[in-house]
């Protein structure tokens, strides 16, 4: 069992009349890949800001490898960050920014330029040790902030954003090589993004903040395909969601009566709500099957709905479909482009049907707003 | 006919041809003035070098239009006129004692101002505003009042300064330190804080965060508050024509001068400080695209 490297215990931060984070509790182990994931707003720097010690918390304890550090200065504290702008000292060259916290440990000036040179070849800097900050592209700029904050070999490495400056292809490119770095040095990454498919590609958990508060934590597949809220569901993906009433649930299956008549099995511990909660259940786009309805029944263990074909649309490697399903419901559908059966056409009456397993339940959340995604 | 159009819209070096300049003659109508700016705001000081050349037949002379003729006699003697080297030596004495206290103060003003929010900082900045908005000549006359009447004030009376070095130190000072603050306010205001933040970051404790990051990032600004606020006292007269008593510093030597006659030596070390001046615009020149290079 690795060591719990960061602890927050009911962390809350307020901003006069702003709750910036709500009550948040979190336990990082030893050499994860953690994420902190949502939108603008929802308190992500400022949780990560008050682990690096940049903010007190207003409530709430912050452990570091077992330690209350909550009133340890930054300075104090073995933990470095990766700023959101990276905030490099213009007046000092590469190489200097990146001794700048071994000096200041006041390491031996030998080992400060072996450790320099080390970490200048990891993040694949060589040669640009005198360049300016100003000097170089924001990419090579990027490389010289996490250079600076690894060469101290802090217990933690915070990242804010750090990718947010970044073009596609370089952002793609920087985070195959933070991934790499990660696994390379071994230590605990906390990493703030707003990116969905960036946090799920590189976490090996995440958690989903929304108004400062976690709405859920978990590995990203775990946290995908069972969303516990509306707001996870629709954050993390796309989703089709049903708005129903809990009928039942015995021998390990639930059954929602969705609007529009539909009922909808999933496994009971997917429902874990009494029966006659409003819910909404859901299915991920790419788990529906799609075909042209000829009024064969789906087999067993399938819930299926029909509707007529909206709108196809050719992405290359699938299809996206949508559909107009029960009670004017939008489902929306994903096909891998196989190519062994004939696409249905816009206008087709269609049957959806998905496994029961990939069907998840949610309670509906009040005031979510959530762009329609492109 | 795609072959033809093409040999005769290249020429012979198989180039595009190439774009002429604009042959128009408004062309010349910026530049013009541009120089017409240059000549109408440097003449004077052309005037002031060569009249240091002059060969007035006597001295002092009586404002003169005529150029007698060269001569490097007033450069060979620069301060062969009584009163002249004291002033000279009394402006240059002021003016680096004075910068240096007023910038010491002004970029602690400065750095509070733009940086913390305190108690007072609304006022302050009022303050400062009104110290640079003020006419001189109010400035100047309130100062003197302050003066005449501080030997009267119970206890603090005793340290009451006659009116010379002290006071027209002490009114420089004043003066200067709302310039500087302001140089140093704007600096700090745009200063990126996250510097700062991540010097912490990196274990530097906040004095040493302030000698490591803030102070060099803040030290242009400090440097030209310094020189701003030397210049300020080398050249201010009219608040110091109030405090200064029997003491003359240069420019109220030269005012004193004028009338009886201004004295050549006079232009030549008025051709000296402005020489000194563009020395230092060049080096400030030369440092900053050395550090660009760099
Ligand atoms: N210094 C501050 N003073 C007042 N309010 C603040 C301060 N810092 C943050 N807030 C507020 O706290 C909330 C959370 O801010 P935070 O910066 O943590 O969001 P975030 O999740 O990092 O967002 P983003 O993705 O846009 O960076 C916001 O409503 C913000 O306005
Ligand atoms: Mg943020």
């Amino acid at each position: 069992m690795p060591e719990v490297d960061v602890r927050l215990d009911r962390v809350t931060k307020d901003f006069g009349e702003t709750v910036a984070v709500d009550d948040v509790s979190l336990d990082i182990p030893e050499g994860e890949f953690f994420s902190l994931l949502g939108p603008s707003g929802c308190g992500k720097t400022t949780t990560l800001r008050m682990i690096g010690g940049f903010e007190e918390p207003t409530r709430g304890t912050i452990y570091l490898k077992g330690r209350d550090v909550t009133d340890l200065p930054p300075y104090k504290r073995d933990v470095n960050t990766v700023f959101q702008s990276y905030a490099l000292f213009p007046h000092l060259n590469v190489y200097e920014n990146i001794a700048f916290g071994l000096r200041r440990r006041k390491v031996p000036k030998d080992e400060i330029d072996q450790r320099v040179k080390e970490v200048m070849k990891l993040v694949d800097l060589v040669g640009f040790e005198k360049r300016r900050p100003s000097q170089m592209s924001g990419g090579q700029q990027q490389r010289v902030a996490l250079a600076r904050a690894l060469v101290n070999r802090p217990k933690v490495l915070l990242l804010d954003e750090p990718l947010g400056a970044l073009d596609l292809k370089l952002r793609k490119q920087m985070q195959l090589e933070l991934k790499r770095i990660q696994s390379e040095v071994g230590i605990t990454f906390i990493y703030v993004t707003h990116d969905q498919e960036e946090a799920m590609t590189m976490s090996d958990r995440l958690a989903v903040m929304r108004a400062g508060k976690i709405e859920q934590i978990g590995p990203p597949e775990e946290v995908y395909e069972n969303p516990q809220t509306e707001f996870v569901a629709s954050f993390l993906g796309a989703s089709n969601l049903l708005e129903g009433e809990l009928k039942e649930s015995a021998n390990g299956v639930a059954t929602v009566l969705a609007i529009g008549g539909t009922v909808v099995h999933l496994p009971a511990e997917r429902a874990p709500f009494r029966v006659g909660t409003r819910v909404k259940v859901g299915v991920r786009p790419e788990k529906v099957h799609i075909a042209v309805d000829d009024g064969t029944e789906p087999p067993p263990g399938f819930n299926s709905v029909t509707g007529i074909l909206r709108m196809s649309t050719y992405i290359g490697v699938s299809h996206q479909y949508k559909v107009e399903g029960p009670g004017g419901h939008t489902l929306t559908v994903w096909v891998q482009n196989l190519g062994d059966t004939p696409p249905p056409h816009p206008g087709d009456r269609v049957r959806l049907a998905w496994r029961w397993e990939h069907t998840f339940a949610v309670l509906p959340q009040e005031g979510l707003v959530l762009e329609e995604e492109e | 006919m795609g072959a033809t159009t093409l040999t005769t819209r290249a020429d012979e070096t198989g180039l595009a041809p190439l774009h002429r300049p604009n042959k128009r003659w408004t062309r010349f109508i910026l530049p013009g003035f541009t120089w017409l700016m240059i000549v109408y705001l440097a003449s004077p000081i052309f005037v002031m070098i060569l009249y240091s050349f002059n060969d007035v037949p006597v001295v002092p002379v009586k404002q003169t239009p005529k150029f007698w003729g060269f001569t490097l006699r007033w450069w060979r003697d620069p301060f062969g006129v009584p009163g002249m080297p004291e002033a000279v030596r009394l402006s240059l004495e002021i003016a680096p004692l004075s910068a240096l206290v007023a910038t010491t103060l002004g970029a602690l003003l400065g750095l509070a101002l733009g940086r913390y929010r305190f108690r007072g900082k609304g006022p302050m900045n009022f303050l400062i505003f009104i110290a640079i908005a003020v006419p001189e000549i109010v400035l100047g006359s309130s100062l003197l009042s302050l003066f005449i009447t501080w030997p009267d004030v119970p206890v603090l009376g005793s340290f009451a300064p006659g009116l010379g070095f002290t006071t027209i130190l002490l009114s420089h000072i004043g003066f200067s330190v709302a310039f500087v603050a302001v140089t140093v306010r704007a600096r700090v205001q745009t200063l990126d804080r996250s510097l700062e933040d991540a010097a912490q970051d990196l274990f530097a404790d906040p004095v040493t965060t302030f000698f490591k990051v803030t102070l060099p990032l803040i030290a242009p600004s400090i440097l030209a508050g310094f020189l701003l606020a030397f210049v300020l006292s080398l050249d201010d007269f009219v608040i110091t024509n109030f405090v200064s008593g029997a003491s003359a510093t240069f420019p109220i030597f030269v005012y004193g001068a004028t009338r009886i006659g201004l004295p050549p030596h006079v232009n030549v070390i008025g051709t000296m400080l402005f020489a000194a001046g563009v020395l230092a615009a060049v080096a400030n020149l030369a440092i900053q695209s050395w550090r660009a290079r760099r």
